[in-house]
């Protein structure tokens, strides 16, 4: 492709005296030229985004004033209240914590794997289907968790969260208002853990 | 003995068929290249196992930067020309022709409204700096608050495109009441499906979405 045909050098004969041009190869030499592609593909494949952004779905609860129908209730042995504070620090209690007679048991945790919040997770949902078998509570209960993030919490702890809810296969989940109580479990577990 | 003697070859290749693959991959790339779009912020998002892929076409992009800064943005020309202009008669801000255009071209929003004119009529280049040191659309838990601009804005896009989705970017570090208040702003417009912008990590093992994703391996 690079070469032409140089052969048939026109068909008129020079006369004598008259000096022939000397042939040059018109072969030119790809090697450059090969060069630059490379490097401009080099460039094109870093510059290209070819994985797009993925994102997750998520769904709040629906709320309208004109519907005052109580929420569904859920049952305080399927629920576990998840608490997320600051430095990416968990807070959990098993139930709902609307008794305040009975003060919940607050444990703190972290995202760390193993022997973090998923342990948590996975332990509850073992001992919802426990409950399930041995017919303390019907099929169609299932482990619910509340998430209560606080004013002190990021968007990569809410995202973490929601994110072993969908590893853990939660089906029943919410993001919801942290209340005051919530706030002072926070407290009392820190003071107890001395001050941390 | 005689010996065979073997034809010297030359080393000289051929590199036009190399140069044709060079240029055809080249083609391809150049093709295939969708730069990224301008943003207004770095913005690192977490990572999440979703895979859902975030769609081409009618996205209303909240990004929200680590130190929770709210911009806005949608994604066509043509109906950010209608944005602002709707937003331009609800709120009274004066705009004239070429700020309109300026803002259809843009990328993103990240001032109040008091400021939207004089960052509009600011050339191109003048316009990256203020967003530097934009403060961010002001947002609020209600939805109806006065100073809730996000809100008028979420509302006049909805109104110029009905289907836009709603995507939330925010930067891992933002803190979580800046994310609530964008939340109870959509919630306030009866928003409550919308997607959170997270990069891929890997399903770990021994969870219930991996025994999902891999149904026929024993546990």
């Amino acid at each position: 492709m690079a070469e032409m045909d140089t052969s048939s050098s026109g068909g008129h004969k020079k006369g004598p005296g008259v000096k022939k041009g000397k042939k040059l190869s018109t072969r030119i030499d790809l090697t450059p030229m090969v060069d630059l592609g490379f490097l401009l593909i080099t460039f094109f494949i870093y510059t290209t985004t070819m994985s797009k952004p993925k994102t997750m779905e998520i769904n709040m609860p629906f709320k309208d004033e004109k519907l005052k129908v109580d929420t569904t209730k859920i049952k305080a042995s399927t629920a576990l209240t998840i608490l997320l504070s600051k430095n990416h620090r968990i807070y959990y209690y098993e139930g709902l914590g609307d008794d305040p007679t009975v003060p919940p048991d607050v444990k703190v945790t972290t995202f760390k794997n193993p022997g973090g919040i998923r342990t948590e997770i996975m332990a509850k949902q073992k001992k919802v289907n426990e409950l399930r078998r041995t017919g303390q509570l019907t099929d169609k209960d299932q482990t619910a968790i509340l998430i209560k993030p606080d004013s002190t919490s990021s968007y990569s702890d809410l995202v973490n969260i929601l994110d072993e809810m969908s590893i853990n296969d939660v089906r029943v989940y919410a993001i919801v208002d942290i209340s005051p109580v919530d706030q002072d479990f926070i407290l009392k577990t820190e003071q107890a853990n001395g001050g941390k | 003995m005689p010996q065979v003697k073997l034809p010297r070859k030359s080393t000289n290749i051929d590199m036009t068929a190399m140069c044709d693959v060079a240029f055809l991959l080249l083609t391809f790339f150049m093709l295939a290249t969708k730069f990224k779009p301008e943003e207004p912020v770095v913005v690192k998002t977490p990572s999440s196992i979703s895979d859902v892929i975030l769609p081409d076409v009618d996205v209303m992009l909240i990004t929200i930067d680590p130190k929770g800064r709210v911009f806005f943005s949608i994604d066509n020309k043509i109906m950010r020309k209608q944005l602002i202009e709707s937003i331009d008669k609800d709120k009274n801000l004066g705009l004239t022709a070429t700020e309109k255009t300026s803002f259809a071209l843009g990328a993103s929003t990240g001032v109040p409204f008091s400021q939207i004119k004089s960052y509009l009529s600011a050339p191109t280049d003048q316009q990256k700096m203020l967003e530097a040191r934009a403060p961010g659309v002001p947002t609020d838990t209600a939805v109806l608050a006065p100073d809730n601009e996000l809100s008028a804005w979420v509302s006049a896009a909805r109104q110029t495109n009905p289907k836009l989705r709603i995507c939330i970017k925010a930067d891992g570090d933002a803190s979580y009441p800046v994310i609530n208040k964008v939340i109870k702003t959509l919630e306030g417009w009866k928003v409550f499906k919308f997607n959170l912008i997270t990069s891929l990590k890997g399903v770990p093992s021994g969870t219930a979405a991996y025994a999902m994703q891999h149904p026929n391996e024993k546990k």
